[in-house]
């Protein structure tokens, strides 16, 4: 039983400061953030992996394979593509405007 | 185990940090490699731990997979990253699902129902769902299934008896002995979520996506968590703590956008106001029907500067946009479907280079999943400083000299606030009505997606250009430099 509060207190303290965190992704980001996520909540591929730590019948073989391949697919996929998304964000000196993603109403800096 | 304990929570640590640091895009792609890295981390570890029987079988399987998912990746437009992200919320699902199976018809012998071997059932019954409902989300995005939600007759009724099945079919399987037993009603329980994922889905309609696709987000964390759990893995809980952690944040901010209950758009109540045919702005006929590219509506009255009064509305619409010290530009979807973004992106250097003032407004929910239209903005290069969140830059039309609003209605649909009986009805909406002008580039003057009309289109200040939005930001263009 130790066992299952000690995982049930995991999901719960890392549920808790990913929510701290992600409350102060911008908007902006929020499509690379979900595209990231996709990809770690792909670490079921540690569940396939495991799958094979023993011994496996052929059955397991077809399973367990089909599980890395779609997990993988995710996670190789889920990076990159957030890595080409996010390579498109970009400044340009001719920018006369403050930056601002927090919820400072600031004045743009032009006029 | 001390050691293991420490190396588990580095993993965390790690990919907590990657989190953290989306805070600018740049910093955000060192995030989104670190988070990698964390994973990359965690699969060495299990490695190293537990070893690898079948070697080559996993080598090659997992380089196909690789293979496959950069191949993807590298491919996709950016107007199907939401179809792409629904496909791999999917791909996550099936996964899940599959390691739950294996797991659950592998120790079937065992006496008493343990919490591992409920979090499997779950992890299956999660999974399954997801992967369904993933998967016809992203036939709807990718515009392969009608954008229209389909109602089932007795939809609720169904949904409620598959429900009940699943939770029988489930009770069955934890108390089975016998291998053959327990294997039929899994691959029953799996049959009975596929169907509950799809009816689910196919409910929610176009422009209702955003909801549906940050939910399944959330559910695909949480089988990854369950997952997790069933074969007693730190790492796995903790990433799937992380998505769904995300995923709920963005199914609220999502739900916050449109002031709308979850409930309410995944039971499709709003779906019977709209006329079956009302699309979003350009939303059903966008590039197959290249729409006449001679827009007649001219609604120009009483403007304060007459000087283009020969009723060409795009001149009159040149004229203001050069007389205009201030400029936000709101983009909608139908932006996006008209290919509109690069055009607007260059009208807008036009403007900056002339010493006007222009930022981009961004409703929450303009593209089809959250963020989606400043993924869309970027691609057509535009300066991210210049992007705008509707909290921060509402205040600010009244000041505004001209809205150019382009491929968007319900975003700036003032009967949001001024009407209380509609279904966008408190929605937050952009204040484009609140400018001194109003030019309104959309494909013709039919409702947004709500259905509801847009008495932004009858204000005598606003100029309306209908047509493909892509040849009306080009004549504008066109009209701003050569009175340069």
């Amino acid at each position: 039983m130790n066992e299952v509060l000690l995982m049930l207190g995991i999901f719960v303290a890392v549920f808790g400061l990913g929510y701290l965190f992600i409350t102060r992704v911008p908007q902006m980001l929020h499509t690379p953030l979900m595209s990231m996520t996709n990809a770690i909540s792909a670490v079921t591929i540690l569940g396939a992996l495991l799958l094979f730590s023993v011994e496996t019948s052929a059955f397991e073989k077809v399973c367990g394979a089909a599980a890395i391949i779609t997990a993988i697919f995710n996670v190789a996929g889920g990076f990159v593509i957030t890595d080409r998304m996010l390579g498109m964000f970009r400044r340009k000196n001719v920018a006369p405007l403050k930056f601002s993603n927090t919820g400072d109403n600031s004045p743009s800096g032009q006029d | 185990m001390v050691s293991g304990l420490l190396v588990d929570l580095l993993v965390i640590a790690l990919l907590l940090a990657g989190v953290w640091q989306f805070r600018t895009p740049p910093g955000a792609r060192r995030g989104n490699w670190t988070a990698a890295v964390a994973l990359v981390v965690a699969t060495v570890v299990v490695l190293w731990r537990h070893g690898l029987e079948s070697v080559p079988l996993v080598v090659i399987v997992g380089l196909l997979g690789i293979g496959l998912g950069v191949w993807v990746a590298l491919r996709a437009t950016m107007l199907q990253i939401p179809a792409l992200v629904a496909f791999q919320h999917g791909m996550g699902g099936a996964a899940a699902l599959l390691v739950s199976f294996v797991e659950l018809t592998r120790d079937a012998t065992k006496a008493a129902i343990t919490p591992p071997e409920v979090a499997a059932l779950l992890g299956l019954i999660v999974g399954a769902g997801t992967f369904s409902g993933s998967l016809i989300a992203a036939g709807k995005l990718d515009r392969r299934l009608p954008q229209t939600p389909v109602s089932l007759p007795r939809h609720d009724a169904m949904l409620l008896c598959l429900a009940l099945l699943v939770v029988a079919a489930g009770i069955v399987a934890a108390l089975a002995k016998d291998i053959a037993l327990l294997s039929t009603v899994l691959v029953a329980v799996v049959a009975l979520s596929i169907a509950i994922g799809a009816l689910f889905a196919i409910r929610i309609g176009g422009a209702d996506m955003p909801v549906l696709i940050s939910f399944l987000n959330a559910t695909a964390g949480v089988a990854a968590a369950l997952c997790g759990v069933a074969i007693g893995n730190r790492l796995l809980i903790a990433c799937g703590a992380t998505v769904a952690a995300s995923g709920s944040i963005l199914t609220h901010v999502m739900c916050r956008g449109m002031n709308r209950g979850l409930t309410s758009i995944f039971a499709g109540t709003r779906t019977s106001a709209p006329p079956a045919g009302a699309a979003p702005a350009g939303a059903s006929h966008s590039r197959p029907e290249p729409a006449a590219p001679a827009p007649v509506s001219v609604k120009t009255s009483a403007a304060p500067t007459d000087v283009s009064s020969n009723g060409d509305p795009y001149n009159h619409a040149a004229t203001l946009l050069r007389e205009a010290r201030r400029i936000i530009i709101i983009p909608g979807y139908g932006m996006a479907l008209a290919e509109a973004q690069e055009g607007v992106v260059k009208l807008a250097e036009q403007l900056l280079e002339q010493g006007k003032s222009v930022k981009f407004a961004v409703h929450p929910v303009a593209g089809r999943m959250p963020g989606h239209m400043h993924v869309l903005l970027a691609e057509a290069d535009v300066d991210y400083s210049l992007l705008f969140e509707l909290k921060d830059v509402n205040h600010e039309f009244a000041e505004t000299d001209v809205a150019l609003v382009v491929g968007a209605c319900d975003v700036v649909n003032p009967a949001a606030i001024e009407r209380p009986d509609t279904p966008i009805s408190g929605m937050p909406i952009l204040n484009a009505h609140e400018a001194r002008h109003v030019i309104v580039c959309n494909l013709d003057e039919r409702p947004g997606y709500s259905g509801v009309e847009n008495p932004l289109y009858n204000n005598p200040k606003t100029v309306l250009l209908f047509g493909d939005a892509q040849e009306s930001v080009e004549k504008l263009c066109k009209g701003l430099s050569a009175s340069a």
